[in-house]
């Protein structure tokens, strides 16, 4: 677990709700990534948003250091025009899995929640692997009706990387 | 049968079995320097298990008495351990009794190592302190009489340091560590191992299907920095006609990639034609990414270094980070990243270096490009026979240069490892 994500109590009801919810997000932004629309990938974040990929050794130790660590939308887009525009990589399809939703705790209108995800890549004339096992951490805040994250942590267990993770997760 | 008599396709497959260099000369690497299994076996015997200074950790990773780390030298699992009296100590991670990898997660603490199949026992330096049952039971059984403990300890490696980097040899006669590096080396390995104390930010872990050595010519070879990586070309840290510099050592095995940041570079019209990663109309959301502050003794706002076999020290702006090669046999290794800062660093510094972050590792704009490149390359060599590399870039000279479009690093590295590997 991440230092800042214990579950805390929650009313049944409204954590049915948000879990449908959450849910629906999870679906369409995976959507976004695995059908290459890397450009639509900062519009499920806050202005303010963090966004960070480290390794489970690096979340347990409370080290800092992020695979990717982005502070804020800016950030975002940035890195979604490199992917987009200047970055070098083999062609590949990839699927986001996302499981075991949780939802940790409301507050301050902010809602904290869990869950396990796998990453599957496949590229030009090589076999499908698994490429990431991990956890998001992510904090969501209602922002014009819509939920959006301003933290996401993807916290990966396959801590020896298959050579390069060029999407986001 | 005589030679004259074999057909020509059996000559060139003996050629490349023979482990003959091409006429060429250096302009050209054969590509069993890549994928021969034999070759490999006798690099571990003569560069990583040879008179080498294989990078193994660093001090502040284990400050306190029973810290300890998992590393490697070349392919062979170590411990890196800090004894009692503060001495840090670097031995082979194999039980002396059946040969276990016995000390399993990346860090911790310890007063002792204990195998766990027999619970044979080590100190933090390596010696063997006991075995169970050594003299049997009821008087039947256990070691024979004249076994020594002393004698039976798990394999103990030389161990030097510098301003809190920790190298490990096998051999016990390898040169003095500053002789070893060298004067040119020291100058920029000094600007970032400058005696500060360090503060570790974490880890990164990756494979590459690729040889070992390509991480070291990717690094000697600033042609490809002016041409793969956009990032480099188009915010001016690294353009052809920028203040660069390729530093080689002496021996030809060490390299520093260097180059001064220009802040307003404008890139004449032919230039840009030549190089089809720059992209003018490219901004960033957030230039943060790029700032420099800076705070090194040295002229360079990039320095890349390659210390022969297994090290990477990166100084690219205010990013820091060592890189350890581990190789898994010819066609791939695994490359340890650890990212570091300075105690002392404000909130805010800590900040900028883990947002400048984002150009290296697996998923950084640079490190992502490299790996990319890299496993291509392999792809190349594994899928075809016979063929060579060719490194013609700046004709036949060798060693340090000040231009970019040249490849002369390169062939000072395989000048000394064809003298060592004796091909």
């Amino acid at each position: 677990m991440l230092a800042g994500f214990a579950r805390t109590e929650l009313d049944p009801a409204m954590a049915r709700a948000l879990r449908l919810e959450i849910e629906e997000f999870h679906a369409e932004y995976c959507a976004a990534l695995d059908e290459d629309r890397i450009a639509d990938w900062p519009s499920f974040f806050a202005e303010d948003a963090i966004y960070r990929i480290t390794g489970r050794e690096n979340a347990d130790s409370g080290l800092p250091v992020g695979l990717v660590y982005c502070e804020g939308k800016g950030m975002l887009r940035d890195r979604a025009l490199a992917i987009a525009r200047t970055e070098m990589f083999a062609p590949r399809y990839l699927q986001h899995h996302v499981t075991n939703l949780r939802i940790l705790g409301v507050a301050d209108a902010v809602v904290a929640a869990q869950a396990n995800y796998l990453v599957l890549q496949t590229l030009v004339d090589e076999r499908t692997t698994l490429h990431q096992a991990g956890r998001y951490y992510d904090r969501f805040a209602r922002i014009g009706g819509r939920l959006l994250l301003r933290e996401r942590h993807c916290v990966y267990d396959t801590l020896l990387i298959d050579n390069t993770l060029v999407m986001p997760i | 049968m005589p030679d004259s008599a074999r057909p020509e396709i059996e000559e060139s497959a003996s050629a490349a079995l023979d482990y003959i260099w091409p006429a060429e000369g250096l302009a050209r690497i054969p590509d069993w320097v890549y994928t021969s299994q034999t070759i490999y076996e006798r690099e571990v015997e003569r560069i990583f298990h040879g008179r080498c200074w294989n990078f193994v950790a660093l001090e502040a990773e284990i400050p306190e008495p029973g810290d300890f780390k998992r590393s490697f030298v070349g392919p062979t699992p170590v411990v890196v351990a800090r004894a009692m009296d503060g001495a840090i100590h670097v031995f082979e991670n194999r039980c002396a009794h059946r040969g276990a990898e016995f000390c399993r997660p990346y860090r911790g603490n310890a007063r002792e190592f204990v195998c766990p199949y027999h619970q044979w026992t080590y100190d933090l330096t390596g010696k063997l302190a006991a075995v169970p049952f050594r003299r049997g039971l009821a008087g039947e059984g256990g070691m024979p009489q004249g076994f020594n403990l002393e004698a039976h300890g798990v394999r103990r490696l030389a161990v030097a340091t510098r301003n809190g980097v920790v190298f490990a040899s096998f051999a016990a006669d390898t040169e003095p560590l500053e002789d070893y590096l060298g004067s040119e080396m020291l100058e920029d390995f000094d600007a970032v191992f400058d005696g500060r104390k360090l503060k570790i930010l974490g880890y990164y872990r990756n494979t590459v299907p690729a040889n070992w050595k390509m991480y070291h010519e990717n690094l000697k070879d600033p042609y490809h920095a002016t041409l793969l990586h956009s990032y480099l070309v188009t915010f001016g840290l690294l353009v052809a006609g920028n203040k660069s510099a390729m530093i080689v050592d002496p021996t030809g095995r060490h390299g520093t990639m260097a180059s001064a940041r220009s802040d307003a570079v404008k890139i004449d019209r032919d230039s840009q034609r030549e190089m089809r990663a720059f992209h003018e109309d490219l901004r960033l959301a957030d230039p943060r990414l790029m700032d420099y502050v800076r705070e090194f003794r040295s002229p360079w706002s990039v320095t890349m270094q390659t210390i022969w076999p297994t090290m990477i020290v990166q100084r690219e702006l205010n990013t820091l980070g060592t890189r350890q090669i581990v190789p898994m046999g010819p066609n791939e290794f695994a490359m340890i990243w650890t990212m570091f800062g300075y105690e002392g660093d404000s909130d805010e510094m800590l900040r900028h270096r883990l947002r400048q972050g984002n150009l290296m590792g697996p998923a950084g704009f640079l490190g992502l490009e490299d790996n990319e490149a890299m496993k291509f390359v392999q792809d190349g060599l594994r899928k075809s026979r016979d063929g060579a590399a060719m490194v013609e870039l700046g004709g036949t000279a060798e060693g340090s240069a000040t231009t970019l479009i040249t490849e002369a690093a390169i062939r000072a590295l395989y000048r000394h490892w064809r003298g060592v590997m004796g091909v």
